[in-house]
């Protein structure tokens, strides 16, 4: 564990990724099976342990520590793993650190129950550095600034491999990954993930910007408010994949029985409803999808107020034909062959959307007025499909935000990087005419969209213009506006406004706004479209 | 009991002394201040008349360029102020010249500790507990998760790093007075003897000091040496010049930071520091409340910093206190 806790504290201080990619690569190398393998878990997609949680971490250090106290410290760092492991009170005898492979085991093999004891214990073996680098393991995420893919980097650069393959493998293997070090490592043959239902990574785009395309060479589609799906079929069984390779399977029951044959389809989950592409059987807005995400069961009444469908983009492997390497035209003309296969009831295609040159698909995108189209994608039509975002192959192009001003009102601070910063801001508009005594309501929270430099003048706004405190949250005077840009607006029950935003983000700060000039809710409720 | 200490007045721009109309650390030009040390939330320029210890006055100096109205009061001296005050300057050991300013009347004591710590530093005078009806103590690391390791074990730190790299150097940013000649005083005293290379900001300050009689060795400023001469060195800059453009001149160096707040890992990330140094010239945790229990006040005033989690401890502990809102002090690179 102290070279794992040591690795983790080396990752959190380096900025530069070829460091990082070679302190990972080093420990890899260094480190024995089945350590590194779980190491290596840890780092990307994190490992589960159900019986610890951060609030399992939380009661343990109120039982230790003045719960005000406990509040105030941990409010202050932003990370409960780090403050416990700061707070966490000095052990009598000398640290006798297991290793990584004794703590998984460990902690596997904890209870809701014997958590409570046993985790001290395993607690007091370590010093602050090794409690960090435990905690954050054990209650997954590590958030050192190291993504699943650069872990992977880092895997494929200490044995020499391509990373591609790895992630190819990867998907269908657990913890600690001994047939990937087996092949990597030891030279045996690569794992066999053929007849497995296992997630291949997405091909991304990236956004246009100010890059002019000739459609000569791209196709355009429109990109739909869903979400990124992939649905597999393979070995008998058949799983659907979310845009970071988690199964969401038992999400959507309705789409595990309707592929007839073996595919690997890339498409946008969606549920139906008169809004998106209404000309093809259209799908209902996000808001309606996103009464059918995150839920573990399904009930019948979900089922069928909301049925979900696949409307496809592309075609990755298609009974037992791998089309990746493909142009994109060859893989489209393939899925269009296929739809006649797949019933209406779950699938449609994803149309192209014909210009006759950019200038005109400019005006098309402009005068996309449906409300659940978020823009255009541009795909080079020679593009084969790779995985992540490679320049000059795909792009976003989405349609420009909706604008309002809004008035400062609620301050939180942030947690990971902007720990100990109030980042993360509330704002409202005004419920009449401010002049007229009219009050702010609250319409939405954004914590993104402003430098570091702005970050640091809105903390110090903050402090000095508190009127009041509520735990965590203080509330401003209302003197500062942001101009926030959003994709959408929807009726919501959540909110007093009556009103929730889509993708809120503060596109400027107006030092220079009076607040009584801000906009009014009646402005942005005639943003609603659906 | 508060009403008979009716002679002295926290107000949002500094601790008043009614009788003699003088002010403890204002945070605004007044016609007389007391001040407790060089630091610029606590020393601000423009007063008729300031009172402080030699060492303070002299910092004042050379970073206002006026002495004008200046009584010096050495540690232990006391001096008379109007209305019936008696003001002693003791030392808290924060920096050069630092002083807890205790203030006596009407057989009343009341201590004021400014910035203060109880570790040992070679660059100035040790703290010492002063009995007090009143005590009003800095807050600055007033959270339990703050405490400071021993300074031996963060310059060895340092050292490995700088022996593990030869071609590189070692650029630590501190506070231009009192942490960097603290770091390289100890740096003096863990053994390392080669020359330590200055950002220009930093020199007068450390030659003040040295005209203070505190050694620091043989020092040379990074202007007048080359990428070359500073391969393996240690190199001292304010904070601010950490990621400036003016570190390009260093041999690919390797960033540092020197100060409490690297107790925290994401405090190290937001300012890209690759070798956190805990390093701090106020007091922790620990410090802060063993001194309110050592001074034994009736109250305890918490003037700034992390006042809300020291104001918990003291409920926890049955000492009255209350937390001060003064304005103008601020989380300094400490």
């Amino acid at each position: 564990m102290e070279e794992f806790a040591a690795l983790v504290d080396a990752l959190v201080y380096t900025r530069s990724r070829n460091e990082k990619l070679r302190l990972i690569a080093e420990y890899l190398r260094a480190t024995p099976d089945p350590d590194r393998g779980w190491a290596l878990a840890a780092l990307s997609d994190g490992l589960d342990f159900p019986a610890v949680k951060s609030s399992t971490i939380r009661n343990l250090m109120q039982e230790r520590v003045d719960p005000v106290l406990w509040t105030l410290s941990r409010d202050f760092v932003g990370d409960t793993a780090e403050t416990a492991s700061l707070l966490w009170p000095a052990p009598a005898d000398p640290p006798s650190p297991p290793s990584v492979s004794e703590t998984v085991e460990l902690l596997s093999a904890m209870t809701r129950k014997s958590v409570v004891t046993e985790l001290p214990r395993l607690l007091d073996r370590l010093d602050a550095s090794g409690r960090y680098a435990l905690l954050k393991l054990a209650t997954g995420g590590m958030r050192i600034g190291v993504s699943s893919r650069l872990a992977k980097t880092a895997f494929a650069q200490a044995f020499d491999v391509s990373v591609d393959e790895v992630e190819e493998y990867w998907h269908g293997l657990q913890p600690p990954y001994a047939e990937l070090f087996d092949w990597a490592a030891h030279g045996k043959p690569p794992p066999d993930t053929e007849n497995l239902p296992t997630f291949r990574p997405f091909m991304l785009a990236h956004p246009l910007e100010d890059t002019v395309v000739d459609l000569a060479d791209y196709a355009a589609e429109w990109k739909w408010d869903g979400i990124r799906v992939q649905l597999v079929r393979a070995g008998g069984e058949t799983r659907l994949y979310s845009r970071s390779g988690d199964d969401i399977s038992a999400t959507f029951p309705e789409l595990l029985d309707v592929l007839p044959f073996n595919a690997v389809l890339d498409g946008e989950l969606l549920v139906r409803g008169s809004v998106q592409g209404g000309e093809e059987g259209g799908a209902a807005s996000f808001n309606a999808l996103q009464q059918r995400l995150g839920r573990k069961t399904v009930s019948k009444k979900m089922l069928t107020e909301y049925p979900a469908f696949v409307r496809l983009y592309d075609a990755l492997i298609v009974e037992g034909d791998d089309l990746r390497e493909r142009a994109w035209t060859a893989r489209r003309s393939r899925l269009e062959a296929l739809m006649a296969r797949l019933p209406d009831s779950h699938f449609d295609i994803s149309s192209v959307v014909e210009a006759r040159d950019f200038e005109h698909l400019a005006q098309i995108r402009e005068g996309s007025r449906d409300d659940a189209i978020e823009g255009l994608m541009l795909k080079r039509k020679d593009s084969p499909y790779i995985a992540g975002r490679r320049v000059g192959y795909w792009y976003k192009w989405k349609r420009d935000p909706l604008l309002v001003d809004c008035v400062l009102m609620y301050a939180q601070r942030g947690s990971g990087k902007r720990s100990s910063f109030y980042s993360d801001y509330t704002f409202g508009c005004w419920d009449g005419d401010p002049d007229q005594g009219a009050d702010l309501l609250p319409v939405g929270k954004a914590y993104s969209g402003f430098t570091d430099e702005e970050l640091k003048k809105l903390d110090r706004h903050v402090r000095q213009n508190t009127v009041n405190r509520f735990g965590p949250v203080r509330e401003t005077d209302r003197s500062l506006v942001f101009e926030v840009a959003f994709d959408s607006v929807h009726e919501s029950r959540r909110h007093k406004s009556g009103l929730a935003m889509r993708f809120p983000r503060i596109r400027r700060i107006r030092w220079d706004k009076p607040p009584h000039e801000a906009d009014r809710i009646e402005a942005l409720r005639l943003l609603i479209r659906d | 009991m508060a009403a008979s200490f009716s002679w002295i007045r926290p107000e949002p721009h500094g601790i008043h002394i009614v009788p003699a109309d003088c002010w403890v650390d204002p945070s605004r030009a007044v016609d007389k201040a007391l001040v407790t040390h060089g630091h610029a939330d606590h020393a601000r320029g423009g007063h008729d008349q300031t009172v402080a210890t030699p060492e303070t006055l002299a910092i004042m100096k050379l970073r206002y360029a006026t002495s004008a109205g200046a009584t010096p009061v050495a540690y232990g001296e006391t001096i008379r102020l109007p209305g019936g005050v008696d003001a002693t300057y003791v030392p808290a050991g924060h920096v050069l010249g630092s002083a807890q300013i205790l203030l006596e009347h009407a057989g009343e004591r009341v201590v004021v500790t400014g910035d203060y710590k109880r570790r040992a530093d070679p660059t100035c005078a040790p703290f010492e507990v002063t009995k007090c009806d009143i005590f009003i103590t800095e807050a600055t690391f007033g959270l339990p998760l703050f405490t400071h390791p021993p300074i031996e074990e963060e310059m060895a730190k340092l050292l490995e790093r700088l022996a593990a790299h030869p071609d590189r150097c070692v650029l630590v940013g501190a506070y231009a007075l009192g942490k960097a000649q603290r770091v390289i005083a100890e740096l003096r005293r863990a053994g390392h003897r080669d020359p330590i290379y200055l950002h220009g900001a930093m020199e007068k300050m450390c030659r003040l000091y040295e005209e203070h009689g505190v050694d620091l060795g043989e020092l040379r400023l990074v202007a007048d040496y080359s990428k070359d001469d500073m391969r393996g060195a240690v190199v001292v800059c304010p904070p601010s010049a950490l990621n400036d453009r003016w570190s390009r001149r260093l041999p690919d160096p390797i960033t540092a930071m020197a100060s409490g707040w690297m107790r925290v890992r994401q405090r190290a990330r937001q300012r890209n520091v690759e070798l956190p140094l805990v390093i701090s010239d106020h007091a922790d945790w620990g410090e802060l409340t063993r001194t309110i229990e050592e001074v034994a006040a009736q109250e305890n005033w918490i003037t700034h910093g992390r006042e809300d989690a020291l104001l918990r401890w003291c409920q926890l502990h049955q000492r009255r206190a209350r937390a001060l809102a003064l304005a103008g002090y601020e989380d300094e690179d400490d």
